[in-house]
């Protein structure tokens, strides 16, 4: 029968080819060598994608590089619109959308998006998923592995679920989330393959469809980014390793140099919640002796940001300016994707997140809003006492109640098996911790800690920023906000008709004094929160036009003084809030120009405030003569963290040592998770008191001086400086080597080296990966004059000229022009392309 | 002739194959010209790297002068070839030609030994193939 088949087939073929008769062995040899080397080049090994079809130029890389001169004008057929739109992109390929409802520009958005951020979009709900594992293997010391189940303990996706079924009880929201998801999926579906976003091409996967969940979950990650810090297992080991007046010189409530957002002074409402104080707090609580040895996923401790508004009265148009820098990762591809959308109802230009709907931070023609970060401590955990290892039933209020439980399934990418973490969930929330799962930590341990987390709560923080969009003045604003739960916010605001205001929004539980600073025990019901501040309670500031100080601001910094009637806890940082006020208090006449400047500021006062002590301390008997120099140029440094400056490096060693001089002895003598004190915690105590307690090593029979650690710590610095020398990095800049690091930390992707002044306490907060993420001055004048930049591109693909247009210009401290487009500017010479958007029905 | 003809329809073939189909269809495309248009075996191999060295290379190479080598230094750079542009392309030239020659060589094998080395006492069937081999 086979020999049958061979043979007739062989009849249609021409006749040398014999397949009875070919060279089997040489056949067989070649044909082996090259299928083998097809598979070996189809398969991903290791972190090496699959070379041959990564290299192939109509499949792989190569079609992710983009022609320089690539024409973005397209006419597209879309079966989710409902009325033509119109999408003019400009010279820096930020799109001006036309559309003719809120609906269809949110499709539009989606597409749009998904068009040119469709990799990033999704790989960040993937982590806000605890997916990584599935894209990138389990990680060194399964780091991603550990990422993933955190995340998912943590409730990422329980509570996305849980926002997601808010979202769409309002009929709004879910009109435009569920356009939105068209919109990517419409882009998904009719994208080809060869056209995948270069990552995904490396990493060797493909996207998934788009879904309203993964928007919830976008808006959980950005909730886990500013509200998902605590610090509450480092201050329980620090509570029972110090004495309690030790601990409360480590980790005082009030900083003396603190300059609320609110002004001090100001009067606030009597508490409309009084939470009520534990009986069993002292014995059970406060003076607890407990350690714990998890270790915790935390996110960016340096999330934050600076904005404020000016009044008429402070600025030479006589209308007000409002700013915004919202101080992130700054990532390529950005967080940020810049856009103006234009409706019958509204006309609004600003920053979108790819992965959501709406503007989130910008202006329409009657207003200004941005946002800072609230930091306000809405994680809690507490200890819970489970029956068994079965962790089916947990002792609460004085009997065994039963626990829930869920199942994660992990997918492990290289691993056939996925990994099953059986989570319990409690009264309080899921179980973070248990022996199972000890986070970050190696140390096995017995306990079991429930976190309790505001984001899990319902929530629609979208409908916030659908309703600014739209606003028009004070009142607008204020009824944006109330939806406004998790990540607590900042929110300044600024109106054509003159009102500057700043309320800090978000739904904040009412605490007892020490409520939620360490893990509290999870017996009974005592210690749950027992209710949320009252949304009107919440500190605010309607600049008075006649009496008021011309400015509202924020720098994450404390809200309030402590005349306000709830406990907020301690970890706020003060220098960028004090820089703004004081410059903006002297500053008149103001100018958009002056509002760069202040927005690009590389003052610090941290360093103002320390530079006095370290020199009334130093021994300079004790410095040969290369010491000498350095302190001379330290000496001469007019504290300003400048990108040419040498004294912001040679204070940065000397502040680092000084810091390991004082609390290595102490800290040292534990491996448990700790939290040093801050900066402004240490230099606060150095300034009062010379003479405080932690200076003297505790591991030495003598009792050091603060003359001693100073110049110790001085010394400590001098070979790293030389060194630094050496290496020609001892400019600030080259020191500090800002970045703008591609998701993936992949160095071939990212800008390095960024010629950028500023740090950690200067209002221009750029760090080595962080800063600001998107800088705006907005002036409100009748026709509005808007100014912003981002370090990044509008593009995500690494291999197109706008992947990193603004970079350059943003580490210059320089701005563009933001365009409000018009609608009789449709042929401005700026439009360099236009997409038509129509219906297909 | 045989051998610039071989080698012409191989890299039209891949191109096409390479718009519509997976990357590695190219092979195919070798492996069935070659088998169709039978040489030696060095010089099937020959036709189908030198085919894909030229269709990957000018591809590559033309796709990189548009895009002003914005992305092949940092592929380049990610694959550990000195952030040379010219040598990605060079690689991505070698993968399809390796692959390209292998393919065409294995083509050339299903032919019939036959009709290649004919035994002594039959007339030289094969010499037209002969013939056609290209000139060196």
């Amino acid at each position: 029968m086979l020999f049958e088949k061979k043979f007739t087939f062989k009849n249609f073929l021409p006749h040398h080819l014999n397949i009875a008769g070919m060279r089997i062995v040489p056949f067989l040899i070649s044909f082996l060598l090259t299928a083998g080397l097809i598979v070996g080049l189809n398969t991903q090994w290791g972190m090496t994608p699959p070379l041959g079809k990564f290299l192939s130029p109509q499949h792989g890389c190569w079609q992710n590089a983009e022609p320089a001169d690539q024409n973005f004008a397209t006419t597209l057929s879309l079966p989710g619109l409902k009325e033509k739109a119109q999408v003019y992109f400009d010279e820096y390929l930020i799109p001006h959308v036309y559309a003719q409802s809120q609906q269809d520009a949110c499709y539009v958005q989606g597409y749009l998006h998904a068009k040119f951020r469709l990799w990033q979009m999704e790989f960040q709900t993937h982590a806000a998923a605890g997916r990584l594992s599935e894209i990138l293997g389990p990680g060194v010391n399964n780091g991603y592995l550990k990422y993933d189940r955190s995340m998912r303990r943590l409730g990422m996706v329980y509570g996305a679920k849980k926002t997601l079924e808010e979202m769409e009880k309002d009929s709004a929201t879910k009109r435009d989330c569920d356009a939105y998801t068209a919109g990517v999926n419409e882009y998904i579906t009719g994208m080809k393959e060869s056209e995948l976003p270069l990552e995904y091409k490396l990493l060797n996967y493909k996207p998934e469809p788009w879904s309203n969940l993964k928007i919830a979950l976008f808006v959980k990650s950005m909730a886990y980014d500013l509200a998902g810090a605590d610090n509450d297992i480092e201050m329980t080991n620090a509570k029972s390793l110090f004495s309690k007046e030790a601990f409360a010189r480590l980790y005082p409530s009030t900083q003396d140099s603190l300059d609320p957002i609110i002004p001090k002074g100001t009067t606030f409402l009597p508490a409309g919640i009084q939470p009520k104080m534990p009986a069993t707090a002292d014995s059970l609580y406060f003076n607890n002796k407990d350690t714990v040895t998890m270790r915790e996923l935390k996110p960016e401790k340096n999330n934050g940001s600076n904005n404020w508004a000016v009044s008429g009265k402070k600025t030479l148009s006589g209308r007000p300016i409002l700013c915004n820098d919202p101080h992130l990762s700054t990532n390529l591809p950005s967080i940020w994707f810049q856009m103006q959308i234009r409706t019958p109802g509204y006309n609004t230009y600003g920053v979108s997140f790819p992965g959501a709907p709406y503007i989130i931070i910008g202006f329409n023609d009657s207003c200004a809003w941005g946002i800072t970060n609230s930091g306000r401590d809405v994680r809690d955990y507490y200890s819970i006492k489970f029956k068994d290892d079965t962790r089916q039933a947990y002792w609460f209020n004085n009997e065994w109640k039963t626990a829930g439980q869920w199942i994660d399934t992990i997918k492990i990418r290289g691993q056939e098996l996925p990994l099953y973490d059986t989570v319990a969930t409690t009264v309080f929330g899921p179980v973070m911790f248990d022996p199972h799962f000890t986070g970050y930590s190696d140390v096995p341990s017995s306990k079991s800690l429930a976190v309790h987390w505001k984001a899990n709560d319902p929530s629609n923080e979208l409908a916030t920023f659908s309703r600014l969009q739209s606003a028009r003045n004070y009142s607008d604003y204020k009824e944006a906000l109330e939806r406004f739960q998790t990540p607590g916010q900042n929110f300044v605001f600024a109106a054509k008709s003159g009102e500057i205001a700043i309320w800090q929004q978000g739904e904040f539980p009412a605490k007892w004094r020490g409520q939620g600073q360490f893990v509290m025990p999870g017996e009974d019901s005592s210690y749950m929160w027992q209710g949320n501040i009252r949304a009107f309670e919440n500190p605010y500031m309607l600049d008075d036009p006649d009496k008021g100080r011309g400015f509202v601001s924020s720098a994450n910094q404390h809200p309030v003084d402590t005349t306000y009637p709830y406990f907020l806890g301690n970890d706020f940082p003060i220098y960028r809030g004090l820089a703004i006020n004081r410059f903006l208090s002297q500053m008149n006449g103001i100018t958009p120009a002056d509002m760069m400047k202040l927005q690009t500021e590389n003052y610090d006062i941290f360093a103002e405030m320390a530079k006095p002590l370290l020199l009334r301390n130093i021994d300079e008997s004790k410095l040969d003569g290369q010491a000498k120099s350095y302190l001379n140029v330290f000496k001469l440094w007019k504290l300003r963290n400048d990108p040419g400056e040498e004294g912001p490096v040679i204070f940065n060693r000397w502040w680092f040592h000084l810091e390991q001089g004082i609390f290595n002895d102490e800290f040292s003598k534990t491996h448990l998770p700790m939290l040093r004190p801050y900066e402004s915690t240490l230099l606060e105590a150095l300034l009062k008191d010379s003479a405080y307690e932690f200076v003297d090593n505790i591991n030495t029979p003598e009792k050091e001086t603060l003359q001693q650690v100073v110049t110790d710590a001085f010394l400590k610095s001098i070979p790293e400086l030389a060194q630094a020398g050496k290496e020609d990095r001892l400019t600030w800049a080259k020191y500090k080597d800002t970045w703008a690091r591609h998701l993936l930390r992949l160095p071939a992707l990212s800008r390095m080296h960024l010629p950028i002044g500023g740090g950690t306490h200067s209002i221009n907060a750029a760090k080595q990966f962080h800063g600001p993420s998107w800088r705006m001055v907005v002036q409100l004048t009748d026709k509005t004059e808007a100014y912003g930049i981002y370090p990044g591109g509008q593009s995500g693909n690494p291999g197109s000229s706008y992947y990193d247009t603004f970079v350059d210009t943003w580490a210059a401290g320089k701005y563009f022009p933001l365009w409000v487009m018009d609608k009789d500017e449709t042929k401005d010479k700026r439009i360099k392309w236009v997409a038509h958007f129509d219906p297909k029905n | 002739m045989k051998f610039l003809a071989t080698t012409l329809l191989i890299a039209l073939l891949s191109f096409l194959s390479g718009l519509y189909l997976p990357w590695w269809c190219f092979a195919l495309a070798a492996c069935g010209i070659s088998a169709l248009i039978p040489q030696k075996p060095l010089w099937a191999f020959l036709s189908g790297f030198l085919s894909l060295f030229l269709l990957w290379g000018g591809l590559a190479w033309g796709i990189d002068s548009a895009n002003n080598s914005i992305l092949s230094v940092k592929i380049a750079q990610l694959l550990h070839l000195g952030n040379s542009s010219l040598l990605l392309i060079l690689v991505t030239a070698l993968v399809g030609a390796l692959i390209g020659g292998g393919a065409a060589i294995t083509g050339t094998f299903m032919t019939t030994r036959k009709l290649r080395t004919p035994s002594p006492n039959t007339p030289d069937i094969n010499l037209s193939y002969e013939e056609q081999a290209p000139v060196k």
